[in-house]
């Protein structure tokens, strides 16, 4: 029989229809939107005159651009919050679920797809947002997409796609103490680059990644996007029907023991080629820090920062040079003990309940440094609860952290919770390109136990040996 | 979407790698909800200093890149977010054709779906584009390329002639500015059939009650 990966496997069993010279017609099953990338798309539907095809599989909810703070009050930026307006409008008009800013069930949409259990195994699941790749944890294939092809989905439920390569990246062996899935995914985006992965679909596998948790494997699905990949996945497991079972839209009884024997069908076969292999010895990994301006440029945190004068290549050398001088850094010098104002704890790539309990963990007991602000967003209401629940807000408010509302928040900025110029960030999220967090601000990528550390020390440490 | 078939413009030359799509359009400006009027906002950040005054060195606002619609940048072009804002932004700009030895795929998906050309050359043939609009350094002396997507050819008028490969069903439905969504709909019985056979497990949005 014919040997296929997890990918093979389900791209078959969504395409509609394949012609030789042509994208295939793709099926998706789940449909996420938000406000930022969807309000040209419901114009589109508009103007043609066409309607949502499946509103049924269809969900939205705001969290880009929603202020953090209390919700109580009307947002104060009238174009985001016009934006959220159009949202709500174009929701109702096309029949579409909506969990608007005040929803019990409000969050960025990567956590809340999963924890409400609308994220399964064997599905397509499409936003327009890169960091969609988060729901290929479950065994899916996801993928961000522009807004132009939202329209698409909306009024079709279908995508046309050219099918890509497929990567192995097998990491071997356990991961250390004080070594996390976010070092794990900034180790692979630092050896194989911001366009590593261009073209391809990644599956990760080996046994670092099955010791994994669900939010774990999230985290590292999450940044495929920063390597390059269409989407990154990794094969459900005992793990991954026992984080879906139960959740609000798991199937449930005689359909939860087909969805599970149809799911056990969904990892690769044995023997079953991958176009490339990329292998990374887990015991070889340290906790990371990304140093520049891109999430490859990253450092082991015993490291120390390049010379531009030790690279040969001209383009090469240039890049470096800018993003040193961009970060305000000085060759050579060790990433270790570099000192930060801001620490950010949040967003789609660690803002789950696992996160927040890991980097609470490290606070506890702790006082914020006296140079350093930080902040706590959980990435939904409900995370928030939980959190709530487990008394880690009280953790978090004593050691001198801000407490706040579901969003992406610092993540991009993109509401009023940003970096100012000169600013340095530790933040536990996916992206450190120059002004991401505010213009001039100076972010550098970490895990929530490294941000939780800085945060306390006043700069960043080796959260292996850092003595509190 | 218009067609593409030919192009002559201006060539600016943006000699960095990685160009993410946060420089391309900034975040501040994606709360417009038109895909209209994203041009002057397009490399903000890279354009413009903090008091709003130009930024002189900034490639884009010489005079020899003034009215451009070629842009020629190094490989990985529009890495990052999938914000469909950066085309539109670059398209409202003025510039039409993109050539880079790589993009990042949404980004380059994207571009096809705005009537935009990305061509992807050898990084040796972008050097060349780069050095030979180098030469030009002023307003009157501007450097400029006809790219003919029915040939697949771009070329100076002179010396510089380049062949360049494109996807033959992305060339099709640029050349005669077709609507994909309506060629998907063409198949509308395939989908009907297909949403017959899914498995009764999948989800479905419901609001739940809280």
């Amino acid at each position: 029989m014919n040997r296929r990966t997890m990918f093979e496997k389900i791209w078959d069993a969504h395409v509609v229809k394949a012609e030789e010279g042509k994208p295939s017609v793709l099926y998706i099953d789940l449909h996420l939107i938000h406000e930022v990338t969807s309000a040209q798309a419901f114009d589109g539907l508009r103007l043609a005159g066409r309607k949502v095809r499946r509103p049924d599989l269809t969900l939205a909810t705001m969290d880009h651009n929603v202020p953090t703070t209390d919700r109580t009050v009307p947002v104060k930026d009238p174009i985001s919050k016009k934006q959220m307006e159009v949202l709500a409008a174009n929701c109702e008009e096309f029949g579409i679920t909506l969990y608007d800013i005040h929803h019990k069930l409000q969050g960025v949409v990567h956590i809340i797809g999963p924890e409400l259990g609308l994220t399964q195994p064997g599905m397509t699941v499409v936003c327009g947002d890169s960091h969609t790749s988060t729901h290929g944890a479950f065994g899916a294939l996801a993928f961000g997409i522009g807004t132009s092809e939202v329209e698409h989905v909306l009024a079709t439920q279908c995508l046309q796609q050219t099918k890509p390569k497929t990567m192995e990246i097998r990491i071997n062996g356990a991961l250390p103490m004080g070594v996390t899935a976010k070092d794990i995914i900034l180790a692979i985006i630092g050896k194989i680059g911001t366009d590593g992965a261009t073209g391809y679909v990644i599956e990760y596998t080996g046994e670092a990644i099955r010791a994994l948790s669900m939010e774990g494997r999230m985290t590292v699905c999450n940044m495929s996007i920063e390597a390059g990949a269409r989407a990154g996945m990794i094969a459900p497991d005992e793990t991954t029907f026992r984080y879906v079972q139960g959740k609000p839209h798991a199937p449930q009884g005689e359909a939860w023991s087909a969805a599970v024997a149809n799911w056990k069908q969904l990892p690769t076969d044995e023997g079953a080629e991958f176009d490339r292999l990329v292998e990374i010895n887990a015991s070889e990994l340290a906790p990371y820090v990304s140093w520049g301006t891109n999430p490859g440029q990253v450092l082991p945190i015993t490291g120390v920062l390049p010379n531009p004068a030790d690279i040969e290549n001209p383009a090469d050398r240039k890049t470096v040079e800018r993003a040193l001088d961009y970060m305000g850094l000085q060759p050579y010098r060790p990433i270790n003990g570099l000192t930060v104002d801001r620490v950010f704890i949040g967003s789609c790539t660690n803002g789950r309940i696992e996160d927040l309990r890991a980097a609470a963990g490290i606070v506890q007991g702790q006082t914020v440094a006296q140079n350093v602000k930080a902040m706590v967003v959980p990435g939904s209401a409900l995370v928030k609860l939980q959190a709530e629940a487990e008394g880690l807000d009280k953790i978090f408010v004593a050691a001198g952290f801000e407490w706040r509302e579901a969003g992406c928040s610092m993540c991009l900025g993109m509401n009023p919770d940003i970096l100012s110029p000169g600013e340095r960030c530790a933040s536990t999220s996916n992206r450190n390109f120059e002004g991401r967090q505010g213009k001039g601000g100076r972010t550098h990528l970490v895990s929530p136990e490294m941000a939780a550390a800085a945060a306390i020390a006043g700069h960043f440490v080796d959260v292996r040996t850092w003595k509190k | 979407m218009d067609a593409f078939k030919k192009h002559t413009g201006v060539v600016a030359v943006l000699d960095r790698a990685n160009v993410d799509t946060d420089q391309i359009i900034p975040k501040q400006f994606l709360k417009r909800v038109e895909r209209t009027g994203f041009g002057e906002f397009l490399f903000f950040d890279w354009r413009y200093h903090e008091d709003g005054s130009v930024c002189p060195g900034f490639e884009l606002n010489g005079p020899q890149a003034a009215g451009a619609s070629i842009l020629v940048a190094g490989k990985n072009f529009g890495s990052g977010s999938s914000r469909e804002h950066a085309p539109w932004a670059l398209l409202d700009y003025g510039f039409h054709v993109i050539i880079a030895p790589s993009y990042a795929d949404i980004f380059f998906n994207n571009c096809f779906k705005n009537g935009i050309l990305p061509i992807v050359l050898p990084q040796s043939e972008v050097l060349r584009i780069m050095n030979a609009a180098s030469t030009a350094n002023s307003a009157k002396d501007q450097f400029s390329l006809t790219v003919d997507l029915d040939n697949q050819t771009l070329s100076d008028g002179g010396e510089l002639n380049i062949r360049f490969d494109v996807d033959p069903f992305r060339r099709h439905c640029l050349l005669n500015g077709l609507d994909d969504i309506g060629l998907t709909l063409q198949n509308v019985d395939d989908v009907d059939a297909f949403e017959k056979r899914r498995p009764i497990y999948m989800p479905v949005v419901a609001a739940l009650s809280v």
